[in-house]
Order: structure tokens, then C-alpha cells, then sequence
């Protein structure tokens, strides 16, 4: 600590308060995002805003971080008041952000990103020497190693969430802003990057971690505060915290959380044998996967993002065609890898990305409710719409899946995520499908509604579905899963009962650090040695 | 200053964007008009009198807006689906060629099954035209835009050609034109005198039908959501690649029915200068009347007064008649800056 360059005599004083929000304010056509917010930070504090999604958390940062003007209310850090509007007045008053998405150019090396926009265009040198030492110097002190001349597309996630980090400290950041940092790590990188937050606040900046998952807020912030629906609800010191009650203060409401009974599962109705996809530009496909999901069962797929899932969704989505391999469905060898041909055989599902493939967002709810089944001789006599039919449809599948926000005219993008996905799953559910692929369906979506999936993706398997469940969050997998393979570089491992494998088990499998052929399984994962 | 988009847009406000964008062109081209050394308002004066005063300019104005009718919902049809025709042009000649060959003797039909016919056969010419580049990009990634732009210079030059040579007219004084198509050929005028033709009301059916197709059918449903989301209407299982030859063949359809139009309703033959850019003029049609097939009727009158107008204003004033081009061009600009108006408010910081 004696090393740090940065006022020393703040972090002693426990109390000096570096970061003040007053009365913050932000309005949305009809919604409002932030609820007259006052916060304060702490010299060496971590503190976390815990909330849910559309709680407003992101909104009071980018106000806070300058991309949005507050409709009334002030920022003031370290005792003076920055300018509304400017994310440039936020740099220089020593904020850095990292944010969910990252910022970073892919093309360029680690040195150039970070010192992207810190020169002058109009100087004609670029002090590439300076820059470089100034940013192993700061790698060196806060454990954030990188090479600066190796390119950004080269890293993996948690190297180039470290170069976001070091970009934010190049900028002399005393006050840095992690927006939702661990969503895209994996249960080990998230305890090393635990240990690089430790750091850095020794170092003396001071932290706001944006999350909502609760036992990351316990283990790392020393204060909570808690928003819901824009509004601060509760503000309390870590120690005094308990994880039942931040869950009440962040939903405020009580969750049903589903319930998942033991069932037999049926006979098998989706099968891959040795099922090789080429890969696509830039990500990976499936290499030799074998898989079998029976009726009454949800099959989970872990694994960090990019490592073969989209190919696999693609493959039952009828988007992508395997280069070898076999694949079953009830029983027969499917020949066809179109969409509709899925779709013929009861085949559902939920995309990963709600926007671009789930629903067409300039067209009505009603539109897109028959989206997948419009061809059908009660919504389509000889070209013809029947739209009595369809809204008849739509309103069903609106009333049956509670989809709130409702308007029959207009677009479809205007729903929020949680009531777009029930709209996609009561399309997908109205098609009484056999196999359901659900990929990342909990994705963007608050506590409640991600409940509400589970409920009725269980409900299905009830019904006899077989369902495949891709997603990146472990907890949601052995809740509702019953069995779980992890999938890595394109490989697929055997698959383990939920009961018989742990968080920290899958999270060393999906990093590769634990060998696939380790299984007792011979046909699958073979060639992973 | 930044832009904020708006939320819960008034029905009122996006109707008028389109009046505000029309004033807003006149006042920013009143400064040409000056600088010409009339006075403005009676350059105006002239310029709305030659496109609506009478019954002739009234008819002038009809018969220009009939091919721009046709263009437009040719552009409008294609762009609704995020096909780029740029060739109506070149469509609209192959359909006016392939009306010449058949229509100058070739077939023998008494009228009522003639035009039809006609008709058809010009719907296919500019079809079938348009059928190589939208193969061309769904199976090799061609860009649509250069093929089509340049198959519009490759057709032009065809007729150049053929105008000087297999289908010279031999009466026509050594001119580049063709033989008039035969009396059951022609679109019959809707009044004695004037030049206004039946192709009008084929140009008011078709958009019709085009606006029906679009919200009651399948077809005009798997249009939309292809050109709204082409990779949800995949995902959803339509037929996309299918989608995207129908619209081109109903948007080269449609640009080629513009040339029977105008070489059997308004010229009589098939000459080089049969179409002043037409297809060219389409897209501005298109785009104006925000690719509704309605709008286009509307735009495509619109855009027919500013050029007639012009024309009378440059005849009487001396006012170049270049500044219908100016006019229209404006009208255009200003049409895409209220429609970003009408989506943002504009915030100053």
C-alpha cells in the first residue's frame, strides 16, 4: 500500500466520502428508471448495487458515468460537481466503468485499446514507450498481467475483462464502476477476479459492483444497497446482511420457486452419434457430440459462452446441417435440417437471442404469435389470412402465459424481455412440442420471470417433452436439470446426474482443466486427451 | 446535441412530416427561384398553375404520375423486403422492348383479350430481368444494387441497339424509334384531346392490390417479416430465400408493366427517351411515401406536379426547368430528415 502513488491519506480516513449522488432522477416516456436516488461512497469501499433486471441499476450508473442526463438530481465526486451529459467530465474526475458488454476493439493490441482516445489526434507521435511501461507498471501492482502487444481477439473473456480494467486505471480511474462483471465468467475466474478486487481497493480505488446474484454481493462489497424499480430500498453494511433478506428487499415480492418433481424418464426421443457441425466464422462447432434426451427429462448443457452452443442450438433449430453423424429424432435418422422441417417434427424452440431470431420486432405481438405456424389451414385458406383466427390465437397465448404490456397494434419490441420470452414460450408451448431447445432462456430476466420459465419448462417435461437446456448459469442448471453435460472447445462430456456433480466440478470442466476422457463413458468424449 | 428517440409517437405527427417536408422544400428552393430573378411567389403561382390549374395540366400531371406510379411501387414492393432494385428503369425498358416485338403485328388480338395479354407479357419481361441478380445474391452473395444498376445501362443500350436496327421503324425518317404498336395494342385515353390514359387506373388497381397482398395474405405477411427480421423469419422456418425471389419478380413486374404503359398508353412507340429516369425517380417516389403502397399514389402525384409544374413555370418565367430536379431532390432530403424528426427529438447540450 505504501507503494501506491494514489493519496494515501484518503485511505485512512475510513469515512471520506469520494463518490456522492443527490436525488437522482430519470424518466422514461412512462417509466421511471430512477426514483429520486441519493448514494454515497466510501474512500476504499466496495459497494454493491444489487437489483434486479430493470431495477434501474445500469440506468443510475451510465448518469452517473455521463451517457445519460439525469432529469434532476446531482453528481458530485471528491467534493465537487461534475457536469451532466459528459462521460469525458466523469474520465477526468477520475471514474472508470467497466462495462457488461465490452468496449474493447478486437483488431487492436491490448496496448493500443488502452491507450485509445488518451492522446491528442492532432499530435503526430503516439508515446507507445511511456505508455507501455506506465501499463505493465500497472499490471505488475495490481496482479493484472497482460502482454500489451497481443490482440484483443487472441484473449479469452477474463483476460480482456482485465484489460477493461487496466484501461479505466491508464485513465487514472479512482472510482471504478464493474457493471454485472461476473456474468461472463466462469466459478474459478470469478474467485481470481475476486482476489484482483481485493487488490485494487488496496491499491485505493473505490469499487461499485453491479450485480444480482446474491452471494457475490456477501462475498466481496462491504455495503449494500438494494433498488427496486428505480427506487433505493434498502442501504446496509455487508456484516449485518442476510441473503434472505436482500432476496425479499431486491424483489419484494414473494417467488414461487418451482417445483420439480422425480420423474422416470420416457423413452428417447432426440439422439446425436458422433454429430460433427463445422464451425462457423469465429466459433466453434461441435466436434464427434453424442447425446440422448428422453421423453420427461431436461438435459443441460454448461459451458462458457462460444464454446460450441450455438452450433449445437443451430443443429436442432434445423439452421445448421452436421457434417457427420447421426441424428434422431423419434427414433428416425433426420435427413432435412431446415427450420420448417423441425418445426414439422414437434420441435420447439427458444432462441438465444430474443431480438434477432426469437421474434420480428416491427411486427405485432399478433403477427408473431403465428410466426411459426401461420401456414396452417386455420390461420391461411388459399394465401389468405384468416386474422379473426390469429387474434383469437394471440390472445390465448397472451392470457394462458400472462404476457403483460399488451397491445394488439403495436410492435412487439416494445414488450419488455421478460413478457417477449413468455411470448416466445407460448408459441413454442402452443406447438405442443416433443423436444424443446431452450437456450439461455433465463438470460435478461428478472427473478420472477426466469421463475416462470422454469415453472412452465417443468410443466412440459411433465407433459413428456424432452428438453435440452443450454446456459451459461450453473444454478440455473441444477435447479431444474435433471441430467448436465458440459460442452468445451466444441466437445461434449458424458453427462453427470444433477445429484452426483458439484458447481466447483463443472466449473473445472468447462475451463478444460478437468480431462473429458476421465469418464467412464467410452463413446463419448474420446478424443479430449 | 444528441438525439433522443421518442416514445408513443401521435398517429397526427407522422402524418404531417410529410406536408412539414414538402414546405420546408419549397421555402429552401425559394432561394434558387430568386436567384433566377423572378419573384418567388409568382414563380410558385406558375409552377402550381401549370401542374393543377386546368384540366389539361390537371391530365398532363395524371399522365406523368401513371409510370412513377408503377416505378415507385416497384421500388416500394422490393425495399419492403430489403431487396435493393435499383433497375425499375432497365426493367421498365425490357417490358416496353418485349411490347414492341409482339405489339407491332406479331400478335393479332382483338382488344379486350390484347391488353391482357400485353400486359402480362411485359410483367414477365421485367420479371424475368430481375430474376438473374436476386439468384445471384441468395446463391453467390452478389450485391443486388450493382447488378441491378448496371443490367439498367446493359438494357438501355440493347434497345439502342435494336432501335437502330431489327425494329427500326422504316417510316420513321431514319429516327431511333420503333413502329407504333397496332390499335388493339393501345391503352385506350380516358378522355378525347387529352393524353391522360387508362394506364392510370391499372397503375391505381395495382396499388391496391400491392396493399392487400401486403396485410391480408401470406405472402405480403412473409415479405414483411422477412424485410423486418430476415434472420427471426428464418429462424421461424418461412421460406426466405423463396420470399425474396417472389418480391423480385412482382417488383420487376410491376417496373415492367410501367413499359407497355408508356409506350402503349402515352407514346405510341418505343423510343430511346421513352423513360426521363423513371426508375430512377421510383425510389425517391418509394422512399417519400415510406414504402406504403398508398403513399406511393400520393408521392408519385406529388413528385408528376413538381416536374409538370416546373416545366410551365420555365416556359412562362424562364425559370430553369432543372429546378423540379433541385425541388424533388430537397423534397427528399427534408422527407428523411422529418422522418428522423418524427422517430428523435433532437437535444442540445
Amino acid at each position: 500500500m505504501n507503494s501506491s502513488e494514489i493519496d494515501v491519506s484518503k485511505n485512512q480516513s475510513d469515512s471520506e466520502v469520494v463518490l456522492r449522488l443527490r436525488g437522482i432522477t430519470k424518466v422514461f416516456g412512462s417509466l421511471v428508471a430512477n426514483d429520486d436516488i441519493s448514494l454515497e461512497l466510501k474512500s476504499g469501499e466496495v459497494l454493491a448495487l444489487l437489483g434486479e433486471n430493470g431495477a434501474g441499476k445500469t440506468t443510475l450508473m451510465n448518469i452517473l458515468f455521463g451517457h445519460y442526463v439525469a432529469d434532476s438530481g446531482s453528481v458530485e465526486v471528491f467534493g465537487k460537481n461534475i457536469p451532466e451529459g459528459s462521460p469525458h467530465a466523469a474520465i477526468e474526475a477520475g471514474i472508470g466503468m467497466v462495462h457488461q458488454h465490452f468496449t474493447l476493439a478486437d483488431n487492436l493490441s491490448v496496448l493500443d485499446n488502452v491507450m485509445l482516445g488518451t492522446e491528442s489526434l492532432w499530435s503526430l507521435s503516439s508515446n507507445r514507450r511511456s505508455g507501455r511501461r506506465h501499463l505493465e507498471e500497472l499490471g505488475k501492482r495490481f496482479g493484472l498481467e497482460v502482454q500489451p502487444h497481443v490482440r484483443i481477439s487472441e484473449l479469452s473473456i477474463g483476460e480482456r475483462q482485465r484489460v477493461e480494467i487496466l484501461k479505466a486505471l491508464y485513465r487514472k480511474a479512482r472510482i471504478l464502476i464493474l457493471d454485472e462483471p461476473t456474468a461472463v465468467l466462469t466459478p474459478q475466474e470469478t474467485k481470481d477476479f475476486f482476489e484482483t478486487l481485493k487488490k485494487l481497493v488496496k491499491g485505493g480505488l473505490s469499487l461499485i459492483f453491479i450485480s444480482h446474484k446474491m452471494q457475490e454481493v456477501l462475498a466481496i462489497s462491504d455495503r449494500v444497497a438494494v433498488l427496486r424499480d428505480g427506487s433505493l430500498v434498502t442501504e446496509i453494511k455487508t456484516a449485518a446482511a442476510s441473503e434472505t433478506e436482500l432476496a425479499h428487499a431486491m424483489v419484494g415480492r414473494e417467488i414461487e420457486l418451482p417445483e420439480r418433481k422425480a420423474l422416470e424418464a420416457g423413452r428417447s426421443i432426440f439422439k446425436l452419434e458422433d454429430v460433427t457441425v463445422s464451425a462457423g466464422e469465429g466459433r466453434p462447432g461441435l466436434k464427434e457430440v453424442s447425446l440422448n434426451i428422453c421423453a420427461k427429462e431436461i438435459v443441460g448443457i454448461a459451458g462458457v459462452s462460444g464454446n460450441g452452443q450455438t452450433a449445437l442450438a443451430d443443429l436442432i433449430s434445423g439452421l445448421a446441417v452436421p457434417q457427420s453423424g447421426i441424428v434422431e429424432l423419434h427414433g428416425e435418422i433426420v435427413r432435412r435440417f431446415t427450420p420448417e422441417n423441425m418445426l414439422r417434427n414437434k420441435v420447439g424452440r427458444i432462441p438465444e437471442d430474443r431480438h434477432t431470431q426469437g421474434v420480428i420486432g416491427d411486427m405485432s405481438l399478433a403477427e408473431n404469435s403465428i410466426s411459426e405456424c401461420y401456414r396452417e389451414a386455420q390461420f391461411s385458406t388459399f394465401g389468405w389470412q384468416n386474422h379473426r383466427n390469429r387474434d383469437r390465437f394471440a390472445e390465448n397465448v397472451v392470457s394462458r402465459f400472462d404476457v403483460r404490456g399488451y397491445n394488439s397494434k403495436a410492435p412487439v419490441r416494445l414488450l419488455s424481455g421478460g413478457n417477449m420470452q413468455k411470448l416466445i414460450l407460448g408459441r413454442v408451448l402452443s406447438g405442443n412440442p416433443q423436444l424443446i431447445l431452450a437456450n439461455q432462456p433465463g438470460r435478461g430476466l428478472d427473478v420472477g420471470a426466469v421463475a416462470y420459465v422454469h415453472q412452465q419448462l417443468l410443466s412440459a417435461r411433465a407433459e413428456g417433452a424432452a428438453i435440452l437446456l443450454i446456459s451459461e448459469d450453473l444454478e440455473e442448471l441444477l435447479q431444474i436439470a435433471d441430467r448436465i453435460a458440459v460442452i468445451h472447445r466444441g466437445q461434449l462430456s458424458e453427462t453427470f446426474p444433477r445429484e452426483s456433480i458439484s458447481i466447483a466440478q463443472l466449473g473445472l470442466l468447462m475451463t478444460g482443466q478437468q480431462n473429458f476422457s476421465t469418464t467412464n463413458y467410452p463413446s463419448a468424449g474420446n478424443n479430449a486427451s | 446535441m444528441r438525439l433522443e428517440a421518442r416514445t408513443n409517437i401521435p398517429l397526427g405527427f407522422m402524418l404531417l412530416a410529410p406536408v412539414l417536408a414538402v414546405l420546408a422544400s419549397f421555402m429552401l428552393c425559394a432561394g434558387l427561384v430568386a436567384w433566377s430573378g423572378v419573384p418567388v411567389l409568382e414563380a410558385y403561382g406558375l409552377l402550381l398553375q401549370g401542374a393543377l390549374g386546368s384540366g389539361f395540366a390537371l391530365a398532363e400531371t395524371l399522365a406523368r404520375t401513371t409510370p412513377l406510379i408503377f416505378t415507385g411501387l416497384a421500388a416500394a414492393v422490393a425495399f419492403k423486403s430489403r431487396f435493393w432494385n435499383i433497375g425499375a428503369e432497365g426493367q421498365l425498358y425490357a417490358g416496353a422492348l418485349i411490347i414492341t416485338v409482339l405489339g407491332t403485328g406479331m400478335l393479332d388480338l382483338p382488344q379486350e383479350l390484347m391488353i391482357p395479354v400485353l400486359v402480362i407479357c411485359s410483367a414477365v419481361a421485367g420479371a424475368l430481368l430481375l430474376l438473374g441478380p436476386v439468384l445471384l445474391k441468395l446463391h453467390f452473395g452478389v450485391d443486388e444494387v450493382v447488378t441491378t444498376l448496371l443490367l439498367n445501362f446493359i438494357v438501355i443500350l440493347l434497345v439502342s441497339l435494336l432501335l437502330e436496327g431489327p425494329l427500326k421503324d422504316p417510316m420513321g425518317l431514319g429516327w431511333p424509334q420503333a413502329e407504333p404498336v397496332t390499335e388493339a395494342a393501345e391503352l385506350p385515353r380516358l378522355f378525347r384531346g387529352l393524353r391522360l390514359h387508362s394506364g392510370l387506373l391499372l397503375a391505381l388497381l395495382l396499388a391496391f392490390i400491392i396493399w392487400i397482398v401486403s396485410i391480408r395474405t401470406t405472402l405480403g405477411y412473409e415479405m414483411r417479416a422477412v424485410g423486418f427480421n430476415q434472420k427471426a423469419a428464418r429462424f421461424a422456418g418461412m421460406p426466405v430465400n423463396r420470399v425474396m425471389i417472389m418480391t423480385a419478380l412482382i417488383s420487376g413486374g410491376i417496373a415492367g408493366i410501367a413499359g407497355y404503359s408508356e409506350v402503349a398508353g402515352m407514346k405510341g412507340n418505343l423510343t430511346l427517351d421513352l423513360s426521363p429516369g423513371f426508375g430512377y425517380t421510383g425510389i425517391v417516389v418509394a422512399m417519400l411515401a415510406q414504402l406504403h403502397p398508398l403513399g406511393v399514389v400520393i408521392s408519385a402525384t406529388f413528385v408528376a406536379s413538381v416536374f409538370v409544374g416546373a416545366d410551365a413555370m420555365s416556359r412562362s418565367a424562364g425559370v430553369p426547368s432543372y429546378i423540379a430536379d433541385v425541388m424533388v431532390s430537397v423534397s427528399l432530403l427534408c422527407m428523411l430528415v422529418s422522418v428522423l424528426l418524427v422517430r428523435f427529438r433532437i437535444r442540445w447540450s
